[in-house]
């Protein structure tokens, strides 16, 4: 039965396609045949023409099949369900966005709802704007250092900013990427839905703004991608003027004389290399006992020394910021520090703004969590290692995912966008596993830091656990030829590895470029390529990527013979 | 940096290591054996290894071990930065690391001696004395030169210097800021502390000048260059109209490089940064034959002529506010609400400018005796900051030399300095066709174009000279 139909006669109840009623929608002229069946299936269905002109193939000629739509919409209990999607996220930050283009590109109807703006944290308060702020900073780092001017032989005369020029450079990337990303979405056809999303029940989301009547739409499949927010301890009034988070810091709405920064991770470092950039004099507010934990050691040591030690920043380690009040009647800011151990009173300052860079976290208010009995762990959703949201009692929850910070499990843009694509290869047949160890991380001061995969304490650790032998090596970028004609000399890279079998356990770079240098060593950890195969790729000459060569090439592995890359290899 | 390496006479190779990745170094061994034989056998020196064959110098990154401490073999002592990497050195020998002689930050010249090791802890203080006394290597290290307060030898030189200027600066309730509760707690920004370590300064005695009367970096450079200046040895008695003194000549060592003081670091840093302004110089030549008499008829009163130069000043400054005016931000005068005359003094080794504050409205008598206090003051190393780094207008006389007539650096941070030469019987040709003697000294200003035009120098002048030459109005 190859003849069209026409479904062009509309009802007042909107039916969104399912899977198998979308066959039906073909537009062709009328025949009593088809008007007939229509006619049947009219009142029934309650169906309304999509909009779709296309004609098609119509496979509605069995009884059965019709059966089938028609049972699906009167929504009778009888298997099978149609959804109004096959896949709805909620959240369309950075995670949401790549598990829908991925979703799209397998064949499934997909939706996004969110309440604020596309793009997420990401994108509007996050990492894009504050890569705005730091390519300025790390020019005005160039242009006033003379000694290194000097030493390429120029000669720049005073170099000055100004402040709203800044702070309009970085709105206008978040705009443009956030455009970038709802176009791309929209050109896919992906439906983004504005609201705030919320789960009333297995398969079931309803979304709507404040006040406004709400739309109740079912899926087969459900990802929360609700992100995070910056997390502000107890004890500390945020004003948004001179006590401050990311997101108002990101604005640039000044340049304090004198900042203190609660937090030595990757956000309170990237904002010290901005704000000193600009002129501003830090005080970094650390509770553990050293500057920039959850970095290498070795690391972190050469960024001390080189990120903080000679520029205006001081610091008090050991110490929580127990009580922060925002400058107010002529007084500046006030922040009191208690010991971090014994909570005894230690020290307090005074200084022009205070920046909480204490960490972030998760945003799963009114997510009707409660409506599938899931019960949050600090806020974060629990997870297995597929991103299947796991309940009360330690089960999975059918059809339903957690990708991103909302799961804490590795609270970076792109970790949230490889999750949510392991997601949507799951539901479209394909068992997946994310392997975490082998997604980068990156801080963008000047010089960059990088990171994949374990730590050298993390890996002694594991391997005392697990019985193998751990090695070391290292590069210097000061025997790079591209980072010495930059006169960027100062940087590390480090290789650990297993000796035995040439397992990459981790890479870490402080130096030019570190960020983009990172992804030879991920993309080989991602794909188990071993160090005695990577160290035969070729790298052009002259270039920094020549500084991950040297590092594959001076480690010492035992095994004999190099074996295909993707191959396990036998020890 | 993973590279280990073993160093000079009591350093050798380790097996375990080799500098794969730098192939320019054939695995570094610095030979330095043979010159260095007078060294005693039981105290033995740890040299700047040279880590490639093109490494002049090196940097110490960090000491991993400290002073007294045990060291066994193979132990790394110290993480050495060269021109291309950083590497652990360490030592071949068992012993106590009896003394660092260069500290972290400081460079050295390959071969040099960067700290001894002792083989018995009974040797340790032996080895301190021997590295404070001889000169730490035998060969004259260009590198102590470069980085004279982190370099061999400079530590026992700059120390006295260092205790006496935390010692002398003048104790001051610290700063007005709300956090200090009456000057208990120190509110300096980042930068200012970073400094005051760098150039020795006691936070305590500074006076700061930020918010809420912070101490930011600015003060710490004045303090420095003030503090270190009072505290330089044996300010011979100034003449009171003509307080300069050629710094001793004596105790020089002849064909040495001697550190800047941390003081004459802030001085050679201040010098400097007086190049971003543009300068230029309006001469005058004053009578001073009115001003002589009068300095004769009151001098019994105490009256000394440093005070009546600066009385004059600052009368003819009330009338031309912007030579007392300053640039601070290159973009707007700053106009002085009072006039305060700095005046040069140079004192051995050094040089400060105590400042006669309100010079305009106090009377010459009071000028005089406020003087005779400050120069009693400079000599016993008492000056409070405000007396030394609130000049709005500084004066420089060189006249008792007979220099007749010179030109002033501009110190940054003021509109105007005024040198002033000695007055001299000059043969004068005047309006009535008669020649004459007279009295007459040359003045020259230096002023910051940005604020001061040729015009306002010219027209302050002429006022100057009229007030010096009909000198009534300096009495009252």
């Amino acid at each position: 039965m190859h003849s069209s139909l026409s479904l062009s006669f509309s009802s007042s109840t909107a039916i969104p396609r399912s899977g198998h009623s979308s066959e039906l929608s073909c537009a062709a002229p009328p025949s009593p045949l088809n008007l007939r069946f229509c006619g049947l299936r009219r009142e029934a269905l309650g169906f309304s023409s999509p909009k779709r002109n296309d004609s098609c193939r119509v496979i509605v000629s069995s009884r059965g099949r019709s059966k089938k739509v028609s049972a699906s919409v009167s929504d009778n209990g009888s298997a099978p369900k149609a959804f109004d999607y096959d896949l709805v996220i909620i959240g369309a930050g950075v995670g949401g966005h790549g598990a829908a283009l991925h979703a799209v590109e397998k064949g499934l109807k997909t939706a996004i709802i969110e309440g604020d703006v596309v793009g997420g944290t990401c994108v509007n308060r996050g990492c894009v704007p504050s890569k705005a702020l730091l390519a300025v900073s790390g020019r005005m780092r160039e242009l006033q250092s003379e000694h290194h001017l000097k030493a390429l032989g120029l000669q720049v005369s005073a170099a000055g900013y100004d402040r709203q020029g800044v702070a309009d450079h970085a709105n206008n990337l978040a705009s443009k990427i956030r455009n970038n990303l709802t176009n791309s979405m929209k050109a896919l056809g992906v439906d983004i839905l504005t609201g705030v999303g919320t789960i009333l029940g297995p398969q079931k989301v309803k979304y709507g703004k404040v006040g406004f009547s709400e739309n109740v739409i079912t899926a087969k499949n459900i990802i929360i991608a609700t992100g995070s927010v910056p997390f502000v301890p107890k004890g500390i009034e945020v004003d948004g003027k001179t006590v401050i988070t990311s997101d108002h810091a990101l604005k640039l709405e000044s340049v304090p004389d004198w900042i203190a920064i609660v937090g030595s991770g990757y956000i309170g470092l990237e904002f010290s290399d901005v704000y000193t950039a600009l002129g501003s004099e830090v005080t970094f507010i650390e509770a553990l006992d050293q500057l920039m934990p959850g970095f290498d050691p070795e690391i972190g040591k050469l960024a001390q020394r080189v990120l903080i030690n000679p520029r205006k920043i001081d610091y008090h380690t050991g110490v929580f910021a127990s009580k922060i009040t925002p400058a107010k009647d002529g007084k500046p800011v006030r922040i009191e520090l208690i010991d971090a151990k014994t909570k005894e009173p230690k020290d307090a300052l005074e200084v022009d703004a205070a920046l909480i860079a204490t960490g972030r976290a998760p945003f799963t208010n009114g997510l009707g969590l409660e409506n599938i009995s899931v019960v949050t762990q600090r806020g974060f959703i629990p997870v297995d290692e597929r991103m299947r949201v796991i309940d009360a009692d330690g089960n999975l929850v059918p059809h339903l995912y957690c990708i991103g910070d909302a799961n804490g499990k590795m609270m970076l843009a792109h970790a949230a966008s490889a999750q949510g694509i392991s997601v949507v290869e799951q539901v479209t047949g394909k068992d997946h596993v994310l392997n975490h160890l082998s997604i980068p991380a990156a801080c963008f001061t000047h010089p960059e830091i990088s990171m994949v995969g374990l730590t050298e304490p993390q890996a002694r650790e594991k391997a005392e656990k697990e019985g193998f032998e751990v090695s070391v090596a290292k590069t210097s970028f000061k025997a790079n030829t591209k980072a010495l004609a930059e006169n960027e000399g100062e940087g590390l890279a480090k290789l650990i590895y297993r000796p035995d079998n040439g397992e990459i356990l981790g890479v870490h770079i402080f130096g030019l470029h570190a960020a983009d240098l990172i992804h030879e060593a991920s993309n080989a950890i991602a794909l188990g390529t071993r160090i005695q195969d990577i160290k035969f790729a070729v790298h052009a000459h002259p270039t920094l990527s020549e500084v991950l060569d040297e590092l594959f090439k001076s480690a010492k592995v035992h095994a004999h013979v190099p074996s295909p890359v993707g191959e396990p290899v036998t020890v | 940096m993973s590279q280990l390496l073993h160093l000079g006479t009591s350093f050798v190779p380790s097996s375990s290591t080799a500098l794969r990745r730098n192939p320019t170094s054939s695995p570094a061994i610095h030979i330095s054996g043979n010159k260095r034989t007078t060294i005693q056998a039981k105290i033995r020196e740890i040299f700047m290894p040279a880590l490639s064959s093109t490494m002049t110098e090196g940097k110490i990154v960090s000491w991993v071990k400290s002073e007294g401490d045990k060291l066994s073999k193979g132990e790394s002592v110290v993480v050495v930065e060269s021109d291309k990497a950083d590497m652990d050195v360490e030592t071949f020998y068992d012993g106590y690391l009896a003394a660092i002689m260069v500290e972290e930050g400081g460079v050295a010249a390959v071969g040099s001696a960067i700290a001894l090791l002792a083989e018995t802890e009974d040797e340790i203080a032996e080895a301190r004395s021997k590295a404070n006394t001889s000169p730490s290597s035998s060969s004259p290290s260009p590198a102590a030169a470069a980085a004279p307060e982190k370099a061999v030898g400079a530590p026992e030189k700059a120390a006295p210097v260092k205790a006496a200027a935390t010692v002398t600066v003048a104790k001051m309730a610290s700063s007005a800021h709300p956090a200090s509760e009456g000057g208990k707690r120190i509110v300096a920004s980042p930068y200012a502390k970073k400094l005051a370590k760098e150039l020795n300064v006691d936070l305590g005695n500074v006076i700061g000048s930020g918010p809420m009367g912070r101490i930011v970096a600015k003060d710490v450079e004045a303090a420095a260059a003030a503090g270190v200046s009072v505290a330089a040895e044996d300010p011979k008695p100034s003449p009171s109209s003509a307080p300069v003194k050629v710094p001793a000549s004596t105790g020089i060592e002849l064909g040495t490089v001697v550190p800047f003081t941390t003081m004459q670091g802030a001085v050679s840093r201040n010098m400097v940064d007086s190049l971003t302004v543009p300068t230029f110089r309006v001469g005058y030549t004053i009578s001073t034959d009115a001003l002589d008499a009068l300095y004769k008829k009151i001098k019994s009163k105490g009256v000394t002529m440093t005070a009546l130069l600066a009385k004059a000043t600052a009368l003819a400054l009330v009338k031309h506010p912007v030579v007392n005016s300053s640039c601070r931000d290159g973009k707007s005068f700053t106009y002085n609400s009072s006039i305060n005359i700095a005046v040069a003094v140079a004192i051995d080794g050094g040089l400060i400018t105590p400042v006669l504050q309100d010079a305009d409205k106090v009377d010459i008598y009071s000028l005089s005796r406020k003087w005779k206090e400050l120069v009693d003051k400079a000599r016993a190393k008492q000056l409070q900051p405000h007396e030394y780094n609130t000049g709005t207008f500084t004066l420089s006389n060189l006249g008792m030399f007979g220099v007749d007539r010179f030109d002033a650096i501009l110190p940054p941070g003021t509109g105007a300095i005024m040198a002033v030469g000695a007055s001299e019987p000059t043969v004068v040709a005047t309006k009535d066709g008669r020649i004459g003697m007279k009295n007459q000294m040359q003045v020259n200003v230096t002023a910051d174009h940005r604020v001061i035009y040729g015009a306002d120098l010219a027209s302050f002048l002429q006022t100057l000279a009229k007030i010096i030459e009909d000198p009534k109005d300096l009495t009252f």
